[in-house]
């Protein structure tokens, strides 16, 4: 989002506003961002720390938080690279081809993200659970979904399905089929073609696609706090151990975990935006 | 086609037009359409629709009387209500600071303006969860923002004005990122005839540049609102959450769900899904609008 620097002609009267406007404007910008962003991030940070360091480590150390560290690593280990494999795949498909019924397609590859996230933990709930369509053939088998890992982590797949696929498909049509025509009639297998050609071009659009899936894998609350159950050191994820430990009035725990996740969002940003900042060509097919 | 030569060549509109033969999808060289296509068709099923057609089956076990009753009883009347009427007021404060941060981010130059841009995103990157506590308790009575309200006699935590400063939050980027592009590819060159015509700087905003962000504006205002319907995390910490009062559409489902009363929690969740369907169908139209209007420039 790089500016060019400001047009002398920029200056004429009556072609921008004036200094005081301008500076009002401005403020008045500045004041609503740090209202709404600044201070709920300095916030999550001060709580965390209100007694000291120490404490704060206690709190992260716990081995109930571990183990929802952990569970939130295995929840993204496993949803990441799944939607990881579905967007080269989706993409392909529908960059690389023309056929019918294409612009149908895309709307169901985009439709999770208009489902609140607690239908989304609804749907596997009627589907999986114990009162749901496949619950009894379920319990018969002896298998369980709903409050345990396979849930959590199919909920976690369906918000962030359209992550990658989407971040990757307008990348790919505006590429289009000329270097991959061309590999293929020199000689390159299917498989060459896309290592060879299609990966190197598309790996920061990837890249980005990952990074932004990955944050919301593991700041999921709404859709996992459905089917997960809420047991301790069992099928806590770090969200759902914030939501516990504040409802628990344990403010400096809930807000130490929290500052871990707005890490993880910080982190999260300053990656974007080095990509878009260094990539900017290759990315340019990408909406912001 | 041409049997030989010696059949007089008809005139040219008589040829039989090649028929366009109905083909799946056109031929290429490359590799690989069954498989990629097949795969996601497969995993779209299994991942997306069949779980969405379960939640319309469970719905459709309770008789249409009985469904009628769970999806407008007076409890899920008074969330749909809030959820629309906090997502719609949170949704127009997004909409004029969200262009004017664009405008600002775009036109003036100013210290740390690539940190604000960057920051604009937080809260697509911030779990929601953070975003709740964290807002709740700078907005609570004893809170940084809260302690400053209070003498005033304004209560924001935990009373429905708490669920529009979380959706107020959620919605943020999207205004700002969808206005922002259109902002910079503007033509500077129309502003400049107007000013060279007489136009005054708040009248060429209001005839020149306001019609040609307008739709990005909405669309941006669109996808902050369907956002808003749905969220759950920001909103229950400083919500209050008490029915008929502060409590949020998607919050009755899991209630429901508390309850072991599925199909209830399925009908109201059926008639969010057709809410959100209802409105995308604008967006689409507003995007496509936008699309348009920017190739027009």
């Amino acid at each position: 989002m790089a500016l060019g620097k400001p047009r002398k002609e920029a200056r004429v009267a009556s072609l921008t506003e004036s200094p005081a406007m301008r500076a009002g404007l401005i403020g008045l910008a500045l004041v609503f961002i740090l209202a709404f962003i600044v201070l709920p991030l300095l916030a999550v940070f001060t709580e965390a720390l209100r007694n000291g360091f120490g404490a704060y480590l206690t709190a992260i150390e716990d081995p109930v938080a571990l183990a929802a560290v952990k569970l939130t690593f295995i929840a993204a280990g496993i949803s990441v690279p799944l939607n990881l494999v579905f967007g080269i795949a989706a993409s392909w498909a529908i960059a690389k081809f023309d056929f019918r019924g294409k612009s149908v397609l895309i709307t169901f590859i985009d439709l999770p993200f208009s489902v609140s996230p607690v239908i989304a933990g609804l749907i596997y709930m009627l589907l999986f659970g114990a009162q749901g369509l496949m619950g009894p053939f379920l319990q018969s088998m002896d298998v369980q979904i709903i409050f345990a890992v396979p849930g959590i982590v199919l909920a976690t797949i369906f918000v962030t399905f359209p992550f990658v696929a989407r971040e990757l498909i307008p990348l790919m049509q505006e590429q289009g089929t000329e270097e991959e025509e061309a590999a293929r009639s020199l000689g390159a297998s299917g498989w060459q073609t896309f290592w060879r050609v299609t990966l190197p071009n598309i790996k920061w659009g990837l890249l980005y696609g990952v990074l932004l899936c990955n944050a919301r894998a593991m700041g999921e609350f709404g859709a996992v706090s459905v089917v997960s159950g809420h047991i301790r050191g069992m099928t806590n994820t770090m969200p759902l151990h914030v939501e516990i430990l504040y409802n628990e009035y344990n403010m400096v725990a809930a807000f130490a975990v929290a500052s871990l996740l707005a890490s993880l969002a910080v982190v999260t940003l300053i990656a974007k935006g080095i990509l878009e900042w260094r990539y900017e060509h290759e990315l340019a097919a990408i909406p912001r | 086609m041409v049997a030989s030569t010696a059949i007089a060549v008809p005139p040219l509109g008589e040829y039989p037009q090649p028929r366009a033969r109905f083909r799946w999808r056109e031929p290429s060289v490359l590799p690989g359409f069954g498989l990629t296509l097949g795969f996601t068709l497969t995993y779209l099923s299994l991942i997306v629709l069949l779980p969405l057609a379960a939640l319309v089956l469970k719905s459709l076990e309770l008789s249409w009387d009985q469904m009628w009753e769970a999806a407008t009883s007076a409890r899920a009347l008074a969330a749909y209500r809030l959820s629309f009427g906090a997502a719609l007021l949170a949704g127009i404060v997004n909409l004029f600071f969200g262009v004017l941060v664009a405008w600002v981010l775009v036109r003036y130059h100013f210290p740390f303006k690539r940190l604000i841009d960057g920051l604009v995103d937080l809260p697509f990157a911030l779990p929601t969860a953070v975003a709740g506590i964290a807002l709740a308790t700078l907005y609570a009575p004893n809170g940084w923002v809260g302690s400053l309200l209070d003498p005033l006699g304004i209560k924001v935590a935990y009373t429905p004005s708490g669920v529009v400063i979380a959706l107020i939050f959620i919605g943020l980027p999207f205004v700002v990122r969808t206005v922002q592009p259109v902002l910079q590819d503007l033509n500077k060159d129309v502003e400049e005839a107007a000013a060279s015509l007489g136009a005054g700087r708040w009248q060429t905003f209001r005839r020149i540049i306001f019609p040609s962000i307008m739709p990005a504006a909405l669309t941006g205002f669109a996808l902050a609102f369907a956002r808003a319907l749905g969220e759950y995390g920001s909103v229950i910490f400083i919500a209050g959450n008490l029915p008929m009062k502060s409590e949020i559409a998607p919050l009755l489902i899991i209630i429901k769900l508390e309850q072991y009363d599925y199909a209830g929690a399925a009908t109201i969740g059926v008639t969010m899904l057709i809410v959100s369907f209802l409105l995308l169908l604008p967006i689409n139209i507003l995007q496509r609008w936008t699309r348009q209007r920017a190739g027009e420039n």
